[in-house]
């Protein structure tokens, strides 16, 4: 099995982006030149805005029980 | 440095119990007459229980301790017949204001709705307010409150409890069919009875200070974070009555408590933060926040309300709310089990509702304190993200948590409520706390829904031209027949339709709701309200 259909949830994992590589590369360049502070600061940041744009915990539960296995 | 001057002082008195042969037996005995147990020990008189209230000092006014008394148990004390002299002297207030450095990232309004009676909050030194309630006691002769009458033992029975009371005058023992324990976060009681009270205290201290000065601050709640004044950490400003302020800042996890308090330091933080010197000490206290409970409130014969069942953190104004609350869930239940109208269920009910409030109380009180003192650099960052955020983005002003303020709790799944049997658009559910509302009665007088509920039951129903013949413990209110809807409010906010009623517990909280009323769902609603199974 893999993660784009975990244990029938909602997240959704399959490739959403029409173009993933430059998906990844904005946000790579995003974190270009700043101290490592910084990049937590703008990581957090990113992760409030895009939770709260999808607006669903359980959609979040599902999004943290995978970062964190 | 933490002692202030007495406000209030009273006497000592010999009780003739003293000189019985055989302890006195009263139906209930209450420890402590702070905001709690007066407010059960007037609750209780006004439904003609006599109580015999206890307390181990003779004299109130060290420190403002609970300054912020929400709604609810404003409404409480109105009922109680002693809230007028407390919004009269008290501060009234609704906004809040959250600074991040010295900017504002986020304004509230806790009371944006008109037609109610009490404000959203006001704010008076507790001092004040248990000195008004005790003018209340005076009135009634069924209290019997008895100063510097310390509890010193307690023996569990069967049927009650046997209580060692020490005096001025040397120690003699009582017998209490119904023990409540309102003594506080470190109750004695709790620790007579060998009880467990379980939970989290944190590390982060905090400074209370109440300074007296005239300022022209606007009456609002003012949080920073990361102030520049207070080196980075938080810091809360409040009006209190006689010009007083109250000021919290956070200290810390490593802060010197002894070395903190001293008055010349405390002088120089609340400087800093004022930019001025003229000002006065009135009273400095440190604590740790600290969220805790007991994992029961009733045992056997003793029942606990107040912080002595249940601490929270300051900054969301629930500890002296909750726990006038706790005394109001509480006495009209007891009432009804020593009048033999109600069994041990009703009384198990408390312990199910107030047990509920505790978790939902503690849980902000939690979710707050972590948000004001992050404990760990990752959580610092989130933290900070959020703040940053709050300055362009609505969604990151929710998150912002300087405290979330004291609502009621709505009881959800309490076994004294009816479920819904009909669709409801909004409205008021089942477990809830009833919001008040204006209401103009038959001679044109205009009044309030929080003035017109009964003492015990109330059904508030509109009108269709049926008469109803109700139980004698159930007053109407029936709006287009005995009073008129004066605003238009009172339809709205319970979303009542014509002919439907709502069943409204002596507490204020919704027992039932119909939307066509008929005797026998109305009976079946009374009886699980009084804690009969169906």
């Amino acid at each position: 099995m893999t993660n784009d259909n975990h244990a029938g949830g909602r997240l959704r994992t399959e490739i959403r982006f029409a173009d993933p590589d430059l998906a990844y590369r904005m946000i790579v360049e995003a974190h270009r030149g700043l101290t490592e502070e910084e990049s937590k600061a703008l990581n957090a940041k990113l992760a409030l805005l895009l939770a709260n744009h999808i607006g669903d915990d359980l959609i979040l539960a599902e999004a943290i029980a995978i970062a964190k296995r | 440095m933490s002692v202030r001057k007495t406000i209030f002082q009273y006497g000592y008195r010999r009780s003739a119990d003293q000189d019985a042969a055989v302890a006195k037996r009263h139906p209930v005995v209450i420890v402590g007459a702070g905001p709690v147990g007066l407010t059960l020990a007037i609750d209780l008189a006004q439904r003609n229980i006599p109580v015999v209230l206890l307390d181990d000092a003779d004299r109130i006014g060290e420190g403002s301790r609970a300054i912020c008394f929400a709604k609810k148990t404003l409404e409480v004390f109105d009922r109680l017949g002693c809230a007028a002299p407390m919004v009269e002297k008290g501060v009234r207030w609704s906004v809040g204001r959250v600074f991040r450095h010295e900017r504002e990232i986020y304004r509230f309004d806790l009371l944006p709705e008109g037609g109610h009676k009490m404000p959203a909050f006001v704010n008076l030194q507790q001092y004040y307010v248990e000195g008004f309630m005790v003018e209340r006691v005076r009135e009634l002769p069924l209290i019997d409150l008895r100063w510097r009458n310390r509890v010193a033992g307690i023996e569990r029975q069967a049927d009650g409890s046997i209580v060692t009371i020490e005096t001025p005058e040397g120690p003699y023992r009582i017998e209490a069919e119904w023990l409540v324990a309102c003594d506080g976060a470190r109750s004695p009681t709790r620790t007579m009875l060998g009880l467990d009270f379980e939970g989290a205290v944190f590390d982060d201290q905090f400074l209370i200070a109440d300074v007296k000065m005239t300022a022209d601050f606007p009456v609002e709640r003012w949080f920073w974070f990361e102030p520049h004044f207070h080196s980075g950490q938080s810091a809360l400003l409040h009006k209190q009555p006689d010009d007083v302020w109250r000021i919290d800042l956070q200290l810390g996890r490593d802060a010197d408590a002894e070395a903190e308090k001293r008055p010349e330091v405390v002088k120089s933080r609340v400087a800093r933060m004022l930019g001025h010197e003229a000002f006065s000490l009135e009273w400095v206290s440190i604590y740790r926040f600290q969220c805790r409970r007991l994992e029961r409130f009733i045992h056997d014969r003793v029942i606990f309300a107040g912080d002595s069942a249940h601490q929270v953190s300051p900054f969301g104004a629930r500890g002296a709310n909750s726990g006038v609350q706790d005394a109001e869930n509480l006495g009209w239940k007891l009432a009804a089990v020593l009048e033999g109208r109600a069994g041990a269920a009703l009384l198990a009910s408390y312990d199910h509702e107030r047990s509920a409030a505790a978790d939902d109380n503690i849980l902000n009180s939690t979710r707050a304190t972590d948000f004001l003192a992050p404990q760990s650099a990752a959580e610092q960052i989130l933290r900070n993200a959020v703040l940053d955020l709050a300055r362009e983005t609505g969604f990151a002003k929710k998150m912002v948590n300087s405290g979330r303020l004291s609502v009621p709790t709505a009881y959800r799944d309490s076994p004294l409520s009816t479920p819904d049997c009909e669709e409801w658009p909004g409205g008021v559910k089942p477990g809830a706390p009833v919001p008040d509302a204006p209401l103009q009665d038959l001679s044109g007088r205009r009044l309030f829904l929080s003035e017109a509920l009964g003492p015990d039951f109330t059904l508030l129903h509109r009108a269709n031209g049926e008469a109803k013949d109700l139980p004698e413990n159930v007053r109407p209110i029936a709006i287009g027949d005995n009073h008129l809807d004066a605003e238009g409010l009172l339809v709205q906010r319970y979303a009542l339709p014509e002919g439907g009623g709502v069943l409204i517990r002596p507490d204020g909280h919704v027992a039932a709701r119909f939307k066509t009323l008929d005797r026998a769902r109305l009976n079946g609603a009374l009886r699980r309200a009084m804690g009969e199974s169906r």
